[in-house]
């Protein structure tokens, strides 16, 4: 036999998977063979189904509920109406903005599809037998759907419950329709700025309501334990953490008395963030019937009454002088909330971010004005896979940049050229408040420019328009703020914004670490691991991460807002430095050599100048085995990770778009994007995150809107009219990239998830408009759907 | 409610059961028969989750009753591997991450299993037109078509070895 070769160093860094390996997903075993454990896959001994009656009607009182035929219909138990809740004080729940929000209509309803009461049944068709037997009298109250009469002095009032308090958690308020007034920025230099301008342009840009809909809807299932207290509740949540609290809070039950469990989730992006009735009604109903109750959403429930997203009604402006040199920036945004403020964001941010509106620019001042209000609509909103608010800040400011082009008839990739903060620059304080930590804009977009080769494309583009044919370019520069946050100003009900991570390390060298967040899809249990491995020098086959259990994960805010690499993934390299520090001396004490003379070398501890070293491995089992005298025993620890500042990505997209004059249908040619995450972890996740963004933004560009007709009937919230393209209608993707680390973050990641989104929906509407701006045309509305291309054609005659 | 008596073959096993006659077969597979790979995304036969393969035809279980699959073969993604041994599909979608949050995955496989079966070697359109009838919002299609070509690579070379 002969000995085994000693391995290289380079194949010893390649047996450990870590960071910067395209290392296959570990959670994959599952999924694939049917495997994965969702909410609604738990069945647990005696457990009982609830359904909800809702609301027909968008604003009526109600004068009455009968429950007694329901009763009768075999199978069910229990009809829980808001009387019941009341004695609990669970009727209504506080909100993450500062509001309160119905669980079951207390005396009206505020929007169509409003929870009015809860069926509890032996099974999910008796629960929704129960449903139908269960008899609302309604007193029609006359609805306010169109957000820009929501401030009118006769603008019916939709809260009456809050209609003479002067605010409703976010300062004060002016009307009883009035949530929050929200200003940022000096307005008077942004005034005087403007009045001295060569150039001035304005726009009238809105950002439709739309819905994140992942492919699972909510769900839950509650189950009170009465000989032990203890309630735990297994639910698509985003931020289980979150939630124990906030159940304890609401509840007389102790914290550790409740468990969160978030098993896998399909999908969330920003849908799963907030608590809904449901959650409460099916904790509520296990807690009087002794037995564990599950609620899961249909789709329309979905659509229609958990987490809109956007409905941000903007006026935009830029002040510029004949080149093209941004001056100032200015918004006004009204932002329709709909019934009840369930706005999901950090709580001393009431429009989210939106002050990232300076977007990759160099703009020397600016102000920013946000009213938001209460309509006869399900309430919201949530960042669908976005930043809080950053997407719409990034649509337009990137819709803006287009128009100022073609005002002062530079090209739209010079225009964003001339204007981008510069490398030298940074870090960055913009006019808004924020400081970027690093970026390189102009590399990026050149970079895209000559992939695309840009100028080819301009001249054909010359061509076609002379032949009478229609092609639009769209570029898209953006920058995103993501990673919230530094504790000094984010936090969720007072709970500050750190992440977390608990690392374990077995005596055999193999670990187990445990975060605060929460994977939906995004991959955790592989690039989490690949963080660790690098750090500890441990295969990253050996790392298991475990996320989502209350009982058993560190204290954590969850994952949304792209928060989890920045602010879990740097508490995970920090967890892991600790263990490192804690090896060393126990390798110092092994080998009797100091600290001193010892150096790193991917997985081991090496006396510096000699062949003696220790590997992790061997260090793990003297932990347990062999530590020097004072040091304890084991090789675990936890971190908890402020940031010190959010984290800035960003990316430069070029779309080419060609368009059928007499139909109106739209064909992505080509779209390319170039994403700067900072260090990059798995570029395998990396590049799905950014197919998967982008075929979201296609989405939501060129068809998703939830409609409300004028009494406030939803339109449309099942799939046969929310758009959710298939593979035939998504385009393909070119991916690229540049890598500015972040200076702040331990390993230097800035989060990918959400970029694809923030800058891809610009990218699509910017091609599309610059495809009719020769015939003088600035904006055109979001969703670009064939019938309102057509429209455009129709009323310019180009389709004649 | 009246129930009915169903005998069918489920991933090759013969299972007998009663069942409700409005009992929809994603509900008798999920909860009578704890095959929960299959799952409800839509209701309304649009997002594909609950595809199954019955009689050699992709069906979408959450808009048919588990009685019409009286008599039927019915096979599910808890079927498709050998044992230990990965079908190449699955293997492709490993291989070519086209999967994320894994919930629509059970259903698109089911659905390729029988696109493949119905064009064993399609183009990247062709794929992309055989699976429209599945929806995911994770993936954006790019990572799923080729796992897809993969799987229908590997089953082309071994059938070419024989």
């Amino acid at each position: 036999m002969s000995e085994a070769r000693e391995l290289t160093l380079e194949e010893r860094e390649a047996s450990i998977g870590g960071i910067g390996t395209a290392r296959k997903r570990k959670e994959d075993a599952r999924f694939i063979r049917g495997q994965g454990n969702y909410v609604d896959d738990i069945k647990l001994p005696g457990m009982l189904h609830g359904d909800f009656v809702r609301s027909a009607h968008a604003h009526a009182l109600i004068k009455s509920i009968s429950t007694e035929a329901a009763l009768e219909v075999p199978g069910v138990l229990a009809v829980v109406t808001a009387k019941d809740l009341e004695p609990l004080g669970l009727h209504w729940m506080p909100t993450l903005a500062g509001d309160k929000a119905a669980v079951l209509a207390d005396k009206k309803v505020h929007f169509q599809n409003q929870e009015i009461a809860f069926v509890v049944a032996t099974d999910r068709y008796a629960a929704m037998d129960g449903v139908q037997k269960v008899e609302v009298e309604y007193e029609a109250l006359p609805p306010l759907i169109d957000p820009t009469t929501a401030l009118d002095d006769d603008a019916p009032i939709i809260r009456d419950d809050v209609a003479s308090n002067d605010e409703v958690g976010q300062g004060p308020r002016h009307h009883p329709n009035h949530i929050f007034e929200w200003n940022v920025g000096d307005k008077e230099a942004t005034d005087a700025a403007f009045a001295a301008a060569e150039i001035t342009i304005r726009e009238k840009i809105a950002y439709p309501r739309c819905h994140p809909s992942p492919l699972e809807t909510c769900g839950c299932v509650a189950s009170m334990d009465a000989t032990n207290g203890k309630l735990t509740v297994y639910g698509t949540f985003q931020a289980p953490h979150v939630v124990r609290t906030v159940v304890s809070l609401i509840t007389s039950l102790a914290e550790s008395n409740i468990r969160i469990v978030s098993p896998d989730i399909g999908g969330g992006f920003g849908n799963k963030v907030g608590a809904y009735p449901g959650y409460i009604c099916a904790a509520a109903a296990s807690i009087v019937t002794g037995h564990p109750v599950k609620w899961i959403e249909s789709r329309i429930d979905n659509l229609s009454t958990t987490a809109f997203a956007r409905d941000y009604h903007m006026v935009g402006e830029l002040a510029a002088d004949k080149d093209g040199k941004i001056l100032a920036v200015r918004a006004e945004v009204l932002a329709d909330h709909g019934a009840f403020n369930t706005h999901a964001q950090p709580m001393k941010w009431p429009a989210g971010l939106f002050n990232i509106l300076t977007g990759s620019y160099d703009i020397p001042v600016g102000h920013v004005s946000v009213n938001g209000v209460y309509t006869n609509k399900a309430p919201g909103g949530v960042a669908y896979r976005c930043s809080f608010r950053v997407t719409e800040a990034a649509y337009l400011i990137e819709r803006l940049v287009d128009v100022l082009a073609q005002q002062t008839e530079v090209d739209k990739a010079e225009i964003r050229l001339r204007n981008f903060v510069q490398p030298a620059q940074f870090p960055y304080k913009s006019c808004l408040g924020w400081e970027y930590d690093s970026g390189d804009y102009p590399t990026a977009l050149k970079k895209v420019m000559a992939a695309v080769d840009y100028a080819g494309l301009r001249k054909e583009q010359a061509a076609k328009r002379a032949a009478g044919e229609l092609m639009g370019i769209g570029v898209s520069t953006f920058t995103e703020i993501v990673g919230a946050g530094p504790v000094r100003n984010c936090d969720i009900v007072g709970l500050g914004m750190f992440d977390s991570c608990e690392i374990r390390v077995h005596p055999t060298g193999s670990v187990i670490a445990r975060l605060g967040t929460k994977s939906q899809g995004q991959g955790h249990e592989t690039t989490f691991a690949q963080i660790i491995a690098t750090e500890l020098g441990i295969p990253s086959d050996n790392i298991v991460i475990e996320e989502g259990d209350t009982d058993t994960a560190p204290y954590g805010l969850g994952t949304y807002g792209s928060r989890s690499t920045p602010v879990a993934g740097a508490a995970a390299a920090r967890a892991a430095r600790k263990i490192r520090e804690k090896a060393k001396q126990i390798a110092a004490h092994v080998l009797e050599v100091s600290e001193q003379d010892l150096e790193w070398e991917v997985d081991r501890f090496k006396v510096a100048g000699s062949d003696v070293s220790m590997t992790m491995k061997a260090i793990a089992m003297a932990a347990y085995s062999n530590v020097p005298e004072g040091l304890e025993h084991g090789l675990e620890t936890a971190a908890y990770y402020d940031p010190p500042n959010f984290t800035y990505p960003f990316g430069a997209y070029i779309c080419v778009v060609d368009i059928d004059r007499f139909t109106g249908d739209v064909k992505v040619r080509r779209f390319y994007a170039l994403d700067d995450c900072g260090t990059r972890i798995n570029p395998m996740v990396i590049d799905g995150q950014i197919h998967g963004g982008l075929a979201e933004a296609f989405a939501i560009a060129m068809g998703q809107e939830i409609i409300y007709d004028e009494t406030g009937n939803i339109l449309g919230a099942s799939l046969m009219d929310y758009f959710l393209p298939s593979a035939v209608e998504t385009p393909t993707w070119e991916t690229d990239f540049t890598v500015t680390p972040c200076p702040h973050h331990p390993i230097g990641a800035k989060g990918i998830g959400e970029s694809p989104n923030v800058g891809g929906v610009p990218a699509f509407s910017n091609a599309i408009i610059d495809a009719f701006a020769h015939h003088g045309v600035r904006h055109m509305s979001m969703p670009h759907t064939q019938s309102k291309v057509w429209q455009t054609l129709n009323e310019l005659g180009l389709n004649k | 409610m009246s129930s009915q008596k169903i005998s069918l073959t489920i991933n090759g096993e013969a299972v007998e059961a009663e069942v409700e006659a409005r009992t929809l077969l994603i509900h008798f597979l999920r909860e009578q028969r704890n095959l929960t790979g299959p799952h409800i995304g839509c209701e309304t036969s649009h997002c594909g989750a609950c595809t199954v393969d019955l009689n050699g035809k992709s069906v979408k279980s959450c808009t048919i009753f588990a009685v019409q699959a009286d008599g039927g073969e019915l096979l599910t993604v808890e079927g498709l591997a050998n044992g230990a041994e990965l079908h190449p599909l699955q293997e492709g979608f490993y291989e070519s991450h086209g999967l994320q949050c894994g919930y629509c995955t059970p259903g698109m496989l089911t659905r390729a299993y029988r696109l493949l079966q119905e064009n064993p070697d399609p183009s990247d359109d062709e794929i992309r037109i055989g699976i429209s009838g599945n929806l995911c919002r994770c993936t954006g299609y790019q990572n799923i078509v080729k796992a897809v070509r993969y799987a229908a690579d590997k089953i082309n070379q071994a059938e070419g070895a024989d």
